[in-house]
């Protein structure tokens, strides 16, 4: 059993790029190995900036004998078909197959005996294939060459038992030969070197500098940053995507820690953050009270022999040139007060057929007011908020950091002498962006977040701008989900419909779409999105649906519970039975309506109710019904459907003794009219038909 | 980067400054007030680090090192341009099968980032040293970190780092992937594989370097001001020039002359004479070219890109003075795009006919 290293050398791979690599080179490789049928104990695979590798161990010598076994032509077919036959398998005379009886009669067969290629033969193949159809993002040609890969290649050292393998890949104008050598650390230690197997490949490395394993570097890099931190009485600002991204620009990771200039530290700090991090791609650091404190760490990718001392001092410099210029901006910014601004979100589009900015902020004020009363705050605050919440879009600051939208606004505000509450409220609007995003619960908040959302989904639905497939340009997936999570995480109850209206109306006939289509629209995205949503939270999308179909359903926290509800009634066993009577009742009138081509839905004539079991049923029928009903006023749906789940003893009786086909036609008609109303009164609390399984 | 009109796009590897790129937006008309500019008058200064490292003797440095290598040094082109790529020897000589080295500094003009002399990182007016290499060598990483080795860039005490960023120009329909280069978190280079150019295919595929001289020099300096650049390695007493000894005066005439005096009118003629020049001579060229059957010596890429490159200038005039709107931006951008794609085909057609 043996081991085979593999390491693709190139010039920088983009960090954002590296982990799926990795994951992509071990999974096309083990994928032909499997196909090959050579079959293998382990795989790992590892990347650096320059280099991406993969050993797999526990490798045969080679691959393991078929015999493989063909079916040809029936005895006595014409002589084309066994001059194929002979041809696709090397026969020379017919005789050389053998004759089988199978049941439709006698037949040719060759069985064809494949010896097992050597493995070393078998991955240089292997090696020349992965190569070609390696899957980048975005790759690129270089010098001659007509072969594309992420950044020039320069290498391919191929080990197989401690032994180079044979083989080579050609580019087009050049052909690479696999070798045994690879190089360490590009400025500490650039000389070529041989490996002989991963344990050498990983300890010459070690030596020459670099840390092959990414997961050992991304321990590193935050071991060593937290490290620095500590020794300075402060704590690191945990961001791991910034860890990850970190991991893929160095080999070496060497961390260092700068210090930011006082004059900066007046600068809102989110700001200082998104520049360091975005920018320069520093960490920050916090001090005990959780504030961004004066310092920054960051990872080099060399040591140097004053430890470091001319790296941080570079760093340090490029920082203030870069804070310098978010001073200015902050500076520049405040001279103008927010509400000043808003005149300029007219030469701000939204969209072409939706107009500026200020028309939608205008709308928008109207809705938060609105909504003021659902979310419980002064609609006052609620429309003076709306009104600023898009200011800052004309800052300099926001300009040349987008990322800080109603971040700065909030800041502008308060400089202003605006309420907190609304600037806090400028500053969440945008939330929640995303599953994982937090959701604002300030009554002010909420009540603009909604508006804003609510205001750019029926826009878009007004004018037939729907998302498709994996195209959502203007995130209206991403806006139907912040609905859902400011809805129902504040347990707000608002009329969907109702809202989708009002902003329709707000948009005083600029939609093409007609009011009814644009909302039946909407409230189906909305069922769509709710589903995606609850699905992860283990809630059955047909449970929704089954709700949704009622149609009447637009209060979306009712809607959850009624979902609930139901839920709930299914994991019992009279919830079970109940649904598979209901199946068998709604089964039994489906055929007999196809039959006789009508509509069972007349009143059930309790005169024709002749056995004690159908007089029970419709009394439980009529019982459930009414004492359903009040539950439902009450809206405590686990009573209704309680109600409900009663139905299933005599639902039960009804089928074990009374034959729905009656020969009597008028019998027969009554009955399937009773069990008709069963569909009717379950339907009070959901479409029984939506639901699966 | 989203925002891709010219002198962004183009400009976007020469920025003097630490930042990708310079917006003028809702700042401009608190940095078009004259009386800011006579208000901050500078302090005159000259510290002298090391003869060896002003701006001239690392200049001559650079062209001797990429002489060494086998590039001709070339001379700037005698047309204002917003990055050094527009040279012709980098946006046309990138086609056609033919090797290509050369090495050129090449004055740059932002009109839009004008600070009228205050900002001690932002000029309407730079340099881009450039280097343009066909075939891309096989040890170009290499090549480059030796070029600063030769302008006293150690790399036993940075940290040098390749970081991803692909360049893409508009104007030019030219795209291509590399890196930025970062020398201690400074972005000191743009590094790039010419993937295509004009709308062209390149191949083979040329390797072009950017250095923003000034930000460079800065850091090799270690000023803080660009303006406090030691231009000659001369002291001040025996007449030694800083950069804004140089340039100061330039910077503040030209922004008022870009922000505030540039005749709008006129520039929109000339914009479209340029156009209509380059058309009628791309169309002159072709019918020779048809007429003697050949395309070396009858197609005229070259006078017809001088026309290109006047139109691009004068779109970033246009633009600094902020009368074109965010729609008619891009229809700007995609008429010098054609006049470009024009020009790269002809001087393709001119490249690939056999000899």
């Amino acid at each position: 059993m043996s081991e085979f290293l593999l390491e693709l050398h190139s010039e920088e791979i983009p960090a954002r790029m590296q982990a799926k690599a990795a994951a992509d080179l071990k999974k096309i490789v083990s994928d032909q190995l499997k196909a090959a049928g050579l079959v293998y104990v382990d795989a790992r695979s590892f990347v650096t900036p320059r280099r991406l590798a993969l050993v797999i161990d526990g490798l045969p010598e080679k691959q393991p004998d078929v015999s493989e076994e063909k079916k040809g032509p029936k005895v006595g077919a014409n002589e084309k078909a066994l001059e194929g036959f002979m041809k696709a398998n090397s026969l020379v005379s017919i005789d050389q197959a053998e004759v089988r009886n199978t049941p439709k009669g006698d037949f040719y067969f060759v069985v064809n005996e494949i010896k097992g290629r050597n493995t070393t033969e078998v991955l240089a193949e292997i090696v020349v294939e992965t190569i070609k159809s390696f899957p980048w993002p975005k790759s690129m040609k270089w010098s001659k060459n007509s072969f594309r890969w992420v950044r020039p290649l320069h290498s391919i050292l191929a080990i197989f038992k401690g032994e180079t393998l044979k083989g080579s890949f050609d580019f087009g104008n050049q052909t690479l030969n696999f070798g045994n050598k690879t190089r360490g650390h590009r400025f500490l230690a650039p000389d070529w070197f041989e490996v002989k197997n991963l344990d050498d490949y990983l300890h010459k490395l070690r030596l020459a500098k670099v840390l092959v394993d990414e997961s050992e570097r991304r321990d590193l890099i935050e071991t060593q940053a937290k490290e620095l931190c500590v020794a300075e009485g402060l704590t690191l600002k945990d961001d791991q995507g910034l860890l990850n991204e970190v991991t893929g620009l160095v080999e070496w990771p060497v961390l260092l820690m700068g210090q930011i200039a006082d004059r900066f530290m007046s600068v809102p700090h989110e700001v200082l953050s998104t520049s360091m991090k975005e920018h320069q791609k520093y960490f920050s650091v916090l001090d005990g009270d959780g504030k961004l404190a004066n310092h920054f760490v960051f990872a080099a990718n060399t040591e140097t022999v004053d430890g470091g001392q001319t790296i941080i001092s570079g760093n340090e410099r490029v920082l203030a040139s870069r804070l310098s210029d978010a001073e200015f901006f902050w500076d520049q910014d405040k001279k103008d007060k927010l509400e000043s601004r808003v005149d300029a979100l007219e030469t701000i589009v939204f969209q072409a057929k939706l107009g500026t900015v200020a028309n939608k902020m205008g709308r928008v004020s109207v809705l938060a007011s609105d909504l003021a009363e659902q979310t419980g705050c002064n609609p006052v605050y609620a429309r003076r908020a709306a009104e600023l919440a898009k200011a800052d879009l004309t800052t300099g600051m926001v300009y040349e950091f987008p990322e800080l939208q109603g971040i700065m606004g909030r800041y502008y505000a308060l400089h202003d002498g605006e309420s907190p509450l609304v600037a806090e409220a400028i500053a969440d609007h945008y939330s929640p962006l995303g599953p994982s995003d937090r959701c604002p619960s300030a009554p002010i908040s909420v009540a603009v977040a909604l508006a804003d959302k609510i205001d750019t989904l029926v826009g878009f639905f007004g004018i037939d701008e729907l998302p498709t497939g994996s195209k959502d340009p203007f995130a209206l997936r991403r806006a139907a989900l912040s609905i859902i999570r400011l809805i129902t995480e504040n347990s707000l109850q608002i009329s969907l419909r109702q809202a989708f209206a009002a902003s329709f109306s707000a948009y005083t006939g600029q939609l093409t779409e007609s009011e009814d289509k644009t909302i039946d629209g909407l409230m189906t995205f909305i069922a769509d999105r709710l589903k995606v949503a609850l699905k992860d939270k283990g809630v059955r999308h047909d449970l929704i649906t089954a709700v949704f179909a009622l149609g009447d359903e637009d209060d979306l926290v009712r809607l959850l519970a009624r979902v609930d509800a139901l839920a709930g009634l299914l994991k019992t066993d009279d919830g079970a039975n109940l649904l598979a009577a209901y199946r068998r009742a709604a089964n039994i009138v489906r055929i007999e309506e196809k039959k006789d081509k009508t509509v069972f839905d007349a009143t059930v004539d309790t005169v024709l109710l002749q056995q004690p079991e159908e007089q029970a049923l419709q009394e439980a029928l009529q019982g459930a019904s009414q004492e359903a009903t009040k539950a439902l006023e009450r809206e405590d749906f686990t009573e209704a459907m309680a109600a409900l789940a009663g139905l299933r003893p005599p639902m039960d009786a009804f089928f074990d003794k009374v034959t729905v086909n009656d020969d009597d036609p008028a019998l027969r008609k009554n009955r399937l009219c009773l069990l008709s109303r069963i569909g009717v009164i379950l339907g009070q609390v959901a479409d029984f038909s939506r639901i699966e399984g | 980067m989203t925002n891709n009109d010219m002198s962004q796009s183009d400009a976007k590897k020469s920025d003097v400054t630490n930042s990708d790129d310079v917006k003028v937006g809702v700042n401009s008309v608190d940095l078009k007030s004259p009386a800011q500019a006579s208000v901050k008058a500078k302090a005159k200064t000259k510290v002298i680090v090391d003869p060896e490292k002003c701006v001239q003797r690392l200049i001559l440095k650079l062209q001797d090192y990429w002489a060494r290598q086998g590039c001709v040094i070339l001379q700037p082109y005698d047309l204002e341009v917003g990055a050094g790529t527009f040279h012709p020897a980098t946006t046309l000589r990138s086609l056609g099968p033919d090797t290509w080295r050369a090495a050129y500094v090449q004055p740059c003009r932002r009109p839009a980032d004008g600070r009228y002399g205050d900002n001690p990182n932002r000029l309407q007016h730079y340099y881009q040293f450039q280097v343009i290499m066909k075939p891309s060598p096989a040890n170009s990483q290499e090549l480059y970190l030796g070029s600063l080795d030769a302008i006293g860039i150690d790399s036993t005490k940075h940290d040098l780092r390749f970081v991803e960023d692909d360049w893409e120009s508009p104007t030019l329909g030219a795209w291509g992937l590399g890196w930025e280069v970062w020398c201690d978190g400074m972005e000191v280079s743009q590094f790039t594989y010419f993937q295509q150019v004009g709308g062209i295919e390149c191949n083979p595929v040329p390797l072009e370097l950017t250095y923003g001289l000034e930000r460079l020099f800065m850091y090799v300096q270690g000023v803080e001001n660009v303006y406090d650049l030691d231009w000659d390695g001369v002291p001040a007493e025996e007449g030694g020039k800083t950069y804004g000894d140089v340039f100061h005066q330039n910077e503040v005439e030209f922004s008022t002359f870009n922000f505030e005096i540039a005749s709008t009118d006129e520039l929109f003629r000339h914009f479209e004479d340029a156009e209509a020049e380059c058309a009628r001579i791309l169309k002159f060229g072709e019918a020779n070219a048809e007429k003697n059957g050949k395309a070396k010596g009858n197609l005229l890429p070259l006078p017809a890109y001088d026309q290109c490159m006047k139109a691009s200038h004068l779109f970033n005039l246009l633009d600094a003075r902020g009368v074109i709107s965010v729609t008619e931006r891009q229809a700007y951008i995609g008429r010098v795009r054609e006049l470009a794609k024009a020009c790269c085909e002809a001087w393709n057609k001119t490249q690939q006919e056999e000899a």
